[in-house]
Order: C-alpha cells, then structure tokens, then sequence
C-alpha cells in the first residue's frame, strides 16, 4: 500500500500549529555555543567605554583628555566636539524628540555618556576613563515632573527659543519649557458632563514607579567598518536591526546597502533593545576614526542607570457609574516623566503609545485621556518593557479605578467587571477611545477563572481571615488580586502606525529547496521567544513541510526580508502572519504545479495537510515535497521554475489579547513579606501555535509582573543620583522568591489575522502587575485601604498596614 | 598595568598556561583569552550567576574571581558537562521541558544544577528552588527550570545502579 | 566593570603577609574568598594596590571542636559551615546563619574570616559572633592577640583590627540552650532588613541566660546586653519579650536605605526579635 501512514499521523509528523514542539534553539544553548553580542571576536577588535557624568544636571565647562590619552593602549578619547563635524553630537530619538550622543555643553541625567575612550582592550579603557577630567558646574537637578513644570530652570536649551519659550516639539506646541507633549483622545467636554452627572464617581491618583527591563544581558555592539569596501558591519543587540539600518544610514549618511545590521543570539530584550543609543553611534565613529572593528559593552550599572527605563507615569482618574455599578464615564490625566530626553519608541502618532486602551474591557460608553510629557534629570526612555507601548500602564489604570469604583460602590469586584464586560457579540467593538476591539469573549473566560479558583470559597475564607485578624488570632490577612485585561499589540497598520516614518508591516521570504525542505527569514528577532520553533511551525501547517525541515533565520539585514522587528508582541500578529500569508502564495503555486503533475485542473486539486490530492479520487495525489523538487526540475508550461514567495504584511488592525488572573497571596502585617499562596492565569490569544511555549511566555512574564508589582524599581534621591544601580537593590527575583503558577486558556481568534493568532509574550506581565497590585491591596480593603502605590516591598506594605493603624 | 603573572589551569580538562594580568577576572579568561563563551556575563557584582563555573569543585562566579586566584585549579564550564553526542542529563532535561528562553543564564544555570545533582542526587522542589537561587532567569519564571532539574536527577537516579537508594527529601532550613 | 591594576601575592605562611603588609602598610589588603572585597575593586569603590590572597597560607582552616569551644580557622567557608556536621551538632546556630547568607555559589568562597574581619554591618556573622560571644585571632608585627567580637567594631567598616593585622581565627564557646537565627531580607542574596541571633538556655521553664545580637541596624553589629538581661530569670512571656525588644530598640541605630525608612526598621527589628527569642526558647 502507497500510503501506509493516517492522515493523524501526517499531521503529526509535520509539527506543525498546535502542538509542543521542542525548541530548536536549545541544543545550541544548553550546550554554551550560543552567539551573543560579547561572543563577537574579530581581529584587532578595539574596546570602547564611556566616560559618564556622576551628577544628574551639570555644566560641563571642560573636558582634558591628555592624560587619558598616555594611559598604555589608549588610542582616543572622543567628546561632542569630534562629533559634531561629522552632525553625530546629537541623535534623533524613536519619540521624535533628540538626544545628546556625547554630552553637548552640559549633562542632564546621572550616567550620561560624556566622553567614548577606545582601547585595545576593555582593561585599558577602564583606566581611560579613570584618568579623563571633566569639569562639571552643578546646576539645580530637578527630579519630579510637577515641579519640572513649575520650575523656572530650563532642563533643554535646545528647545526654547532666544526669549526662552519652548519651541513646538515634535507632537505640537509646548506649554513649558520642560514639556515635552501633551496627547489627547476621547471626548473632554462629554466625558466631564457624564462625570459631573454621575450617580456615583470614584477618584483616585495612582504612580506607577519608573522600572527598567533589565534582560541578562546588556545592551552592546561590535561595529566594523570595512574600508576598502566601504561596508560598515554592525552588530548589536537589537530587536529592530532594520530599522537600525535605516536610521545608521540616515544619521551617518552612509548609503543603507553598504550597511548590513546583525542582531545576534539576544539574551532577553523586553523592550530595553529597542532604541539607539550613543553607544552604537559612537561605535561606529570609533570604527571608521580607526578603521578597526569597536566593540561596546554596557555593565549592568550603566544598563540600569542609562538606557531604556519604562513607566514612571503618574495617573489621575475618575470614573463614574449607576448605582447599580454600571460604568457611565472615564477621564485619565497623565504626567509622563521621560527624564532628559523623550526617548520612548512609540509609533510617530501615539507619543503616549496606546494608553488610550486604557477603558480596558469595559463597554464605557465616554471617555477621555490626556497625557503631558515632561522632561527632569533622570535617565531618557519611557520604553515599553514586556508591553506594548505603554499598555502595561494603561491596563494598571483601568484595573486600579475598577477596584476603586467596587469599592466606592461598596461591591464586589468580580462582579462589578461582570457586569460591564464588552459582550460577546458586541464585537467587533468601537471603544470609547477610538480603538476597534477586533474580539473576545470576556464572559466565559471570567467565568472559567473564578469557578477554577472557587473564587467563592476563597471569599469566604478571606472574610474569616479577617475576622481571626481582629480576634488576635492570626497577623496574617488573605489578599485575592483580580484582574482582567485586555491588550492591543501587533503594531501595526501602516496607515497609523509608524517610527520615525517607517511603516510597521513585517515580512516573510521563503524558499523552497528541490528536497523539500526550506528556508524562511523574516524581518523579525527572537529574543527568547522561541520563533526558530513557532514560525516553523506555521509554515509546516500552511505548506506542508515538517517544520523539522524549515530552517528559520532572522536578523541579518543583508538576507532578511525588511521589517520593524521584535517588540510590542508583534511578532505572531504582524510577521507570523506575513508567514502564513508567504506560506499561501507558496501553496496557491505548488498546487499549479500539482494539477500539472496530476494531469488536472488546477481546480480539481485540494491541499491535505502534506499534499494536493484530486478532489474525490484522495489516492491521486503529489506531496508537498515531490511538488518542491518537480518545481525545479521539471519544465512545466507557463510556470517559472523555482519555488519561492515573500510577503510583506500590513495588518488590518492590531489584534487583542484577553486573560483572566487571580493571585491569592498571605500578608505578614507586621513585617510586611507578602506570599503568594496561589496564581492562576487564563489567557487567550487567539490560536495556539504552541502550547509549551505559550505557557513558558506566561511564566515569564509573570515573574517579571511579580518584580515589578512587589518591588523593582528605578530609584533617585533629591540630587537625581540613582540609588538602584546594581542588582543588589534592583529587584530580580531568585528561583526562591517565585510561586508556581498555574495557566489555562481559551481561545478566541482573531477574525483578520491569517491563522487567528493575537500573541502572548505580554500578556502575563501587562495581566500580572495589576493582578499582584491588587492582592496586596485587598489584603488590607476590610480596614479601610483604598489605594497604594506599586512597587509592594515590604516596607510598603508595612507603611499601609501602619497607616491603617493595624500595628500595636 | 602591573606585572604579568603566570597562570596554569586545567579547563575542561584541558591544561592551559598564560600570562596575565592579576586583575583580568577569571570570566574574561575563560570567553576572551580561551574562547570558552559559554558562560556569560550577567551582574558584575556576584548576584546573576550568569558566569558560574565549577572550581576544584565549587560553584563559583567567575566574575569575582581574578584568573590568579585559580591558579592550579581544575575548571569546568558548561562546554565541560558534555558533548554533542553525549549531552549531560540537564541538558537534554532543559530541553524537554522548556526550561530556557533567550539561553543567556542557561550555561550558569546547568552548570550550577549539574554541581546540585553532585550533592544532592534527589532534591526536593525547595531544594532544588533554594540550591538555585544564586543564578538568575529572566525569561522563564523558574517553573520548567525546577521541572528541568527534576526530570534530570530523575533520568540520573534512574540510570544509576538499581542498588543505591536515592537520598531523602531533606527540608530547607533558611527561609526568609 | 574592571578593577584598577595591583600587584597580587599568595604567600605559603602568616610571616609572608605580615611582611608583605608591613612593606605597603594600607595600600595592601589581604583577601580570602573575595566576594566582598572584589566587586568594590570592580566597582573602583575600594583601591587596593597589593592584594594579598591568603589562600596558600597554612593553619587558617580548620574547624576544631573541643569539650567547650570551637575554633574556626579565617578561611573556613560558610559552605563548610553549613556542611559540617560536628559543628552542626556543636553550634546549630551557626549553620542556620550561614544558610541565610548570600546564594549558594557565594557560600563557597565567603569566609567566615572575611565576613568578620571587613566591617561591613551588612554581614551576618559578626552580629552572630557578638551573641556567642566569640574572639578573634589577630597577628600583626607585635604579634598576636585576641579581642572580642564585643569589642571589635567600631564604625562601618572600622574595627580594631591594625592595618597590619590579619585576622586568623575565630573561637566561641560552645553554645549552650536554645538558639535562633532570625533575618528578613528582600530577596536571596540581600543584607538583612534586620536580622537577629539569640542564643538561650533556661532551667525549669525559667531562662537562665540570654545572648542577643542585632545585624544591619546600626552601622555596627549590636549585642544588646540589656535585651538578653531583660529575658534572665523570666519564663519568657509576653512581657519578658517585650522587655527585650524596648532593650534591644535602644541600643540600635538603624538608617535608611532602600530596604526603608528608620520607623520600619525599628519595627521589623522588634518583630524578629520577638520571633528569634520564641523559637530559640522552645528549642531551649
């Protein structure tokens, strides 16, 4: 018999969508021959370091070089002067705003890159920037955004004009010196008629603390310019290589083909690989000044301390309902803290990314955002770290003014979400704010979660908990953190979504070897996320390949389609669908093919998971694999040899993950060490191209949710000095510190995206904070806590717990 | 720059002599003088683990050890553990069960679980969560890297001689 | 992060560092595991132009127990701490404290000697050795001599111990009683919050003595001979304990830091006392 396996079985064998394949990264990383950044060694490699500014606001009257320069192995030592012939002092931010690359006249953050030494080795750089001297004249450092736009000091001299009033900036006209933007969406005027009308309003301020993504690894590159070729090769650790390429190009006026752009093995991005920074641009001097290959390597201080913060927004909100509990209106005031520079990487439009999510998944009928940029002494970024542009913010908002409203309403609050979920078939859904839901079904996987978790029970062991309290018998209060979220990632359609004008579509090219088997690139970068494994897999569901047989490569611009990169989730919404999409014009071509072979018409052929088969004769069929190598070696009439397709993707809308999450945590009152008892996650994004990895993200991200929520934080004192440099006091959790969580899922496609996939690598976190946030604060809701402000360390928890009058 | 110091060290079995600066750390030896890479650089300041090495038998941070403090020492990295054809336990355990991300920590982190399984055959999920806790994950959360390690002491314990019982579960003492 | 250049020297005996040391007075440090010493290299904060690595030198590691006192050579690990089971069976005490230091890989290069000898109030032993009321060998060019725990710190960083001394050695008696050693800390791997040890022996329901040291509240350890005095002749109640930890609250100074502001250290000092006093107490 021709055919001796079942079509189960050939559905198996291929790998494909929907089940736990094994990663095919991990035999390289388990086995330490991973290919990182620091791993790059080229002959004559030179090493280069900065020298950086311990105050956070400063004038630099002069910068002496000399001694620097007898330092042995010490070859130069360059400043803002070499730079600015060559229009390299300063770079354009993916915020639209500029940034010093070497410090121009004066610094504005604690950390700031002041001179770049190069050194034949990193020993000989360190004592290079050891023996530079710069005079600094200290000038008044201001640290809090509110007094930012009061104070009479101006922190950026290059955006004023000559009688000092701020110049417009990139997002419209300024109202201060020190603002940066102000952002609006929504209604005003209808949202603060609802609000004055209202049954019942509930208030609250809420600070969501600066933090930093901190990946394992720093942020680093080796630039090399060739310059017998004049090719400049760099590599780096980013999660957009192209788009690095492109701004090189257009900064360095090196012409975009002699530039190829190489990211690596990365180890962990979270948004923190990004941006550019003065790193890579003074490596790229330092290359072509030499002529030999430079490498830069953060240290973890200068990781912490200078690229790529995230958060630090202080949120306002009202929001208003019936008595009954049923959501009327929602207004969201914003000060966003950027430090020196605006040095987020959002798309050109959304200067506050897409805060405007922040109605959450409620059907809330009017709703108004404004957000105002400010710039103060501490490192540049508002990056978006584990989330998509500003999401994470966004969700803790509207997850927060949930908790608030329940209980002003004096509610639950399970049951006040319930009741003003988006339903079902309201999808797809136009929200308040102006994003199109595309869908969800909020309900049943609400209910799903809380029946998993006897939500019930768990209430009623809460209020006997609080009855032992207040009986002396225990010092421990139960806390039960909900939350619901609702993400937009998958940026995005081009029409709204670009940085620094390029467009955010993503791409696919695949060909087809004669064998059959192939290679796919994409426009993307696996930072951890498994895309070597999933991507491969798609395409073994659309075209019939094992995935086995699918290498995937990303990451190098000289051989990889275009594309914007890996962040935001965008990975699976945008390039996963470029592959499904490349995946189909291979198909639509094979099955040509097949109908020629099979001696039919093109229509008279089907696709079955491996193969096209004549429709109603399934024993007449070609495979996948004798199509590929027939494709080559066969001449067939009106068809061009070769089996290859790309595909650039546009999608039609970001798409929409949901989840639901319960922790159930235990609160030592007195020394306020919160432990998690118990963490659920329901999550749904869409199809499932592989379970294991999905839950792998999940984990993930949780534990980063868990850091941040009970106490990783970026840090300043008055003077604008970081006091969380090293991770001594910046809070990565250990294996001892972190639960077991437990996941599950629903699954509601994507109506527009090809294979019905949402992406997941953010959902945990953008879930997880408000989720821990809220344990911790419903610990304390019988006695009176309203809100408090993240990060929950102890001593935080310890000073609501006191401020509730709950110690002797 | 001070005087050079001659260092010898065994590495992976393999005898290695230089010439050194005493203040070049054993981490930057090991990936820039002999191309070992496994073991990455985290922290700098002994909290990630990243770098960890085995030294004379110890876990050690090879970024707070200068390479002349090794001198004589007998190293093992993770390119030690095993080979392509003869993959340590761990190896194929993290594999199996997703017990590794972005694979920057994995080097340290089955470096340091290979020296746990040494100690202690059979450690219970505290165990292996308190014996781990000098090396620091981003991506994964823990959860598949104490499975990781369970499936391996399993797959070891299993392969044993029959006639060796396994150790007992012993507690953790030091909680918080 | 890399340090500034020094010259290293691994001499075989205590004369070879001794002169060493007294060649280059306080430009020479002596080093055994270095995990305290080398990230302050790296991080340029500590400038050591001669390192002396006392690895070689002989007689500085053993564990030696006897019928009524216990000497630990300087270069004994806290891994050798928590792995010996003599001295486990001797001074359990010392094994619980050396489990909640740092991580496991630090374990295996932090020295006892280290941890006692460098100051730093951030470190758990010398809190725990004030309890026991342990000694330190010290040998300098006057040679050697011995000083209390109780009398060795002086500021942060600042102890009795002569830029010319090395430490070589710590003796306690054999701890008698109950025991417990107490720390919250954020995370593994972090100093203490406040961290306390209490060593306690009663007779008939009534506590006979009391030893109690205090970690990371002042910028020295803290033996609170008044806390230990307030729980003597007492069945250790509620009162009792609270008459400690008023004791222990005067003697302590803490300062803020990212760990807290003053007012909750104080309290967590207080709360870990009380849970140090009750279970050594019920282990007495």
């Amino acid at each position: 018999m021709k055919d001796e396996i079942t079509r189960d079985e050939r559905i198996d064998n291929l790998k494909g969508m929907g089940c736990s394949r094994k990663r095919v990264e991990d035999a390289r990383f388990t086995q330490g021959k991973g290919n990182y950044v620091d791993d790059v060694k080229l002959d004559g490699m030179l090493f280069g370091d900065f020298v950086r500014s311990p105050y956070a606001h400063a004038r630099i009257t002069n910068i002496d070089s000399a001694a620097a320069l007898e330092v042995p192995g010490v070859l130069a030592v360059l400043t803002a002067k070499d730079l600015e012939p060559l229009g390299l002092h300063w770079m354009p931010t993916l915020a639209g705003d500029k940034q010093m690359v070497l410090a121009d006249g004066k610094v504005l953050f604690q950390g700031q890159e002041v001179a770049f030494v190069v050194a034949e080795d990193r020993y000989a750089a360190a004592d290079g920037i050891e023996a530079v001297e710069v005079d600094y004249e200290e000038l008044p450092v201001i640290v809090d955004p509110f007094e930012s736009l009061k104070s009479d000091v101006i922190l950026r001299e290059d955006t004023v004009d000559e009688n000092g009033r701020p110049t417009d900036g990139a997002h419209g006209p300024r109202n201060h010196p020190n603002h940066i933007f102000t952002w609006e969406a929504g209604d005003k005027a209808p949202t603060e008629e609802v609000l004055a009308n209202a049954e019942i309003v509930a208030e609250e301020s809420m600070y969501y603390h600066r933090t930093h993504p901190c990946p394992l690894e720093t942020c680093g590159c080796v630039a090399s310019m060739d310059k017998v070729n004049g090719k400049l090769t760099l590599w780096g650790t980013f999660q957009a290589p192209h788009a690095i390429r492109t701004i090189v190009s257009l900064i360095s006026g090196i012409e975009e083909h002699n530039i190829r752009v190489i990211s690596p093995d990365i180890g962990g991005g979270f948004g923190n690989k990004v941006g550019a920074y003065p790193g890579y641009v003074c490596s790229v001097v330092a290359s072509i000044v030499t002529g030999k290959p430079v490498k830069w390597i953060e240290d973890r201080m200068d990781n912490l301390m200078t690229t790529a913060f995230a958060r630090d927004y202080w949120m306002k909100g009202k929001i208003s309902a019936t008595k009954e509990g049923k959501i009327t209106g929602l207004h969201c005031h914003v000060t966003a803290d950027h430090g020196g520079f605006d040095a987020c990487a959002d798309p050109t439009k959304f200067p506050a990314g897409f805060m405007n999510i922040c109605t959450g998944s409620y059907d809330i009928p009017t709703a108004y955002l404004a957000v105002d940029g400010v710039y103060t002494n501490k490192a540049p970024g508002g990056v978006s770290y584990r989330c998509s542009f500003r999401v994470t913010e966004a969700v803790y908002f509207i997850e927060r003014m949930i908790e608030v409203l329940a209980i002003k309403l004096n509610m639950d609050a399970a049951e006040l979400r319930r009741i003003n979920f988006i339903k079902k078939e309201q999808f797809p859904y136009k929200a308040a704010l102006g994003w199109e839901y595309d869908s969800g079904d909020y309900h049943t996987a609400w209910d799903k979660a809380l029946k998993t978790v006897d939500y019930e029970g768990l209430r009623a062991e809460q209020a006997q908990r609080v009855e032992d309290f207040k009986a002396g018998k225990t010092r421990k209060l139960m806390g039960i953190g909900l939350s619901f979220f609702t993400e937009i990632v998958g940026a995005g359609p081009v029409k709204n979504c670009d940085i620094l004008g390029l467009g955010m579509f993503d791409s696919c090219e695949i060909r087809i070897h004669p064998t059959g088997s192939a290679i796919a690139r994409l426009g993307t970068i696996s930072q951890g996320q498994g895309h070597a494994t999933t991507f491969a897999q798609i395409l073994a569901s659309e075209i019939g390949l094992p995935a086995d047989s699918i290498t995937i490569e990303e990451g190098d611009t000289d051989t990889a389609p275009y594309g914007l990169g890996t962040y935001g989730s965008r990975s699976t919404p945008v390039a996963g669908a470029a592959t499904a999409m490349a995946g189909r014009k291979i198909r639509a071509k094979a099955q040509m093919i097949a109908a020629y072979l099979l001696e039919v018409h093109d229509n008279d052929v089907e696709f079955d998971v491996d193969r096209f088969v004549v429709k109603g004769a399934p024993e007449r069929f070609k495979t996948m694999k004798e199509v590929a190598f027939a494709a080559y070696n066969q001449a067939i009439p009106g068809i061009e040899p070769g089996l290859e397709a790309v595909s650039y993707y546009d999608p039609p809308n970001m798409t929409y993950p949901f989840g639901a999450y319960v922790c159930v945590m235990d609160i030592d009152v007195d020394t306020g060490v919160p432990d998690i008892r118990r963490f659920y996650a329901l999550d749904d994004c869409g199809t499932r191209i592989n379970p294991m990895i999905i839950e792998g993200q999940v984990h993930g991200g949780l534990t980063e949710a868990l850091a941040v929520a009970l106490g990783q934080e970026i840090a300043y004192d008055d003077m604008g000095n970081c006091k969380t440099g090293t991770l001594m006091d910046f809070f990565l959790p250990t294996a001892w510190e972190v639960p077991n969580y437990e996941t599950d899922y629903t699954v509601t496609p994507s109506p527009h995206h090809p294979i019905g996939a949402k992406g997941v690598g953010e959902s945990p976190h953008v879930g997880g904070v408000p989720c821990f946030s809220n344990a911790v604060q419903d610990a304390f809701r019988a006695f009176g806590n309203t809100h408090t402000n993240m990060p929950h360390d102890h001593w935080r928890i310890w000073k609501t717990a006191n401020e509730l009058g709950l110690h002797d | 720059m001070s005087k050079k110091t001659h260092i010898t060290l065994k590495v992976n079995g393999k005898s290695e002599e230089f010439l050194a600066e005493p203040r070049e750390l054993l981490i930057y030896t090991l990936r820039e003088r002999l191309n070992i890479t496994g073991p990455h650089i985290g922290c700098e300041t002994s909290h990630c683990g990243a770098c960890t090495v085995t030294v004379d038998g110890k876990s050690v941070k090879s970024c707070t050890m200068f390479a002349v403090q090794a001198e004589g020492a007998e190293i093992t990295t993770i390119e030690g553990i095993g080979t392509p054809d003869s993959l340590h336990p761990l190896q194929e355990a993290f594999k199996e069960h997703h017990g590794l991300q972005c694979g920057y920590c994995t080097p340290g982190m089955i470096t340091r679980a290979a020296k746990l399984l040494e100690e202690n055959p059979a450690p219970s999920e505290e165990e292996i969560r308190f014996g781990m806790a000098g090396n620091i994950c981003r991506c994964t959360g823990y959860q598949n890297i104490v499975k990781s390690i369970q499936a391996a002491a399993a797959e070891m314990n299993s392969s044993q001689s029959s006639s060796s019982e396994a150790v007992g579960h012993k507690t953790t003492e030091a909680a918080e | 992060m890399i340090p500034a250049a020094f010259e290293y020297y691994r001499p075989k005996d205590i004369e070879g560092v001794l002169a060493i040391l007294e060649q280059h007075g306080d430009d020479a440090r002596v080093m055994a595991g270095g995990h305290s010493l080398i990230p302050m290299m790296k991080l340029r904060m500590a400038d050591v132009p001669h390192l002396i690595d006392l690895q070689d030198v002989g007689g500085l590691s053993g564990i030696e127990v006897t019928g009524d006192s216990i000497r630990l050579g300087a270069l004994v690990t806290q891994a050798q701490i928590i792995d010996s089971a003599e001295l486990t069976r001797a001074a359990p005490i010392l094994r619980e404290a050396a489990l909640q230091i740092a991580d496991p890989q630090v374990r295996y290069m932090g020295t006892i000697g280290g941890n006692v000898a460098n100051g730093d109030p951030g470190n758990d032993m010398p809190g725990l050795m004030q309890c026991l009321d342990a000694s330190f060998s010290l040998i300098g060019p006057d040679g050697a001599r011995e000083v209390a725990a109780r009398d060795f710190y002086e500021a942060a960083y600042m102890t009795d111990r002569e830029d010319d001394e090395v430490l070589t050695a710590v003796t306690l008696p054999l701890p008698q009683g109950g025991y417990a050693y107490e720390k919250q800390k954020r995370k593994i791997g972090d100093y203490a919050t406040a961290a306390a040890a209490v060593q306690i022996t009663g007779q008939g329901g009534t506590c006979t003595s009391a030893s109690i040291a205090m970690t990371n509240l002042s910028d020295t350890p803290i033996f609170s001979e008044d806390a230990g005095e307030a729980l003597v002749g007492t069945t250790v109640d509620d009162a009792a304990i609270k008459a400690a930890m008023a004791a222990m609250l005067g003697d302590i100074d803490p300062t803020e830091d990212n760990r807290g502001p003053v007012a909750f250290k104080k309290h967590v000092a207080g709360v870990i006392l009380r849970r140090a006093i009750t279970r050594a107490w019920s282990r007495a």
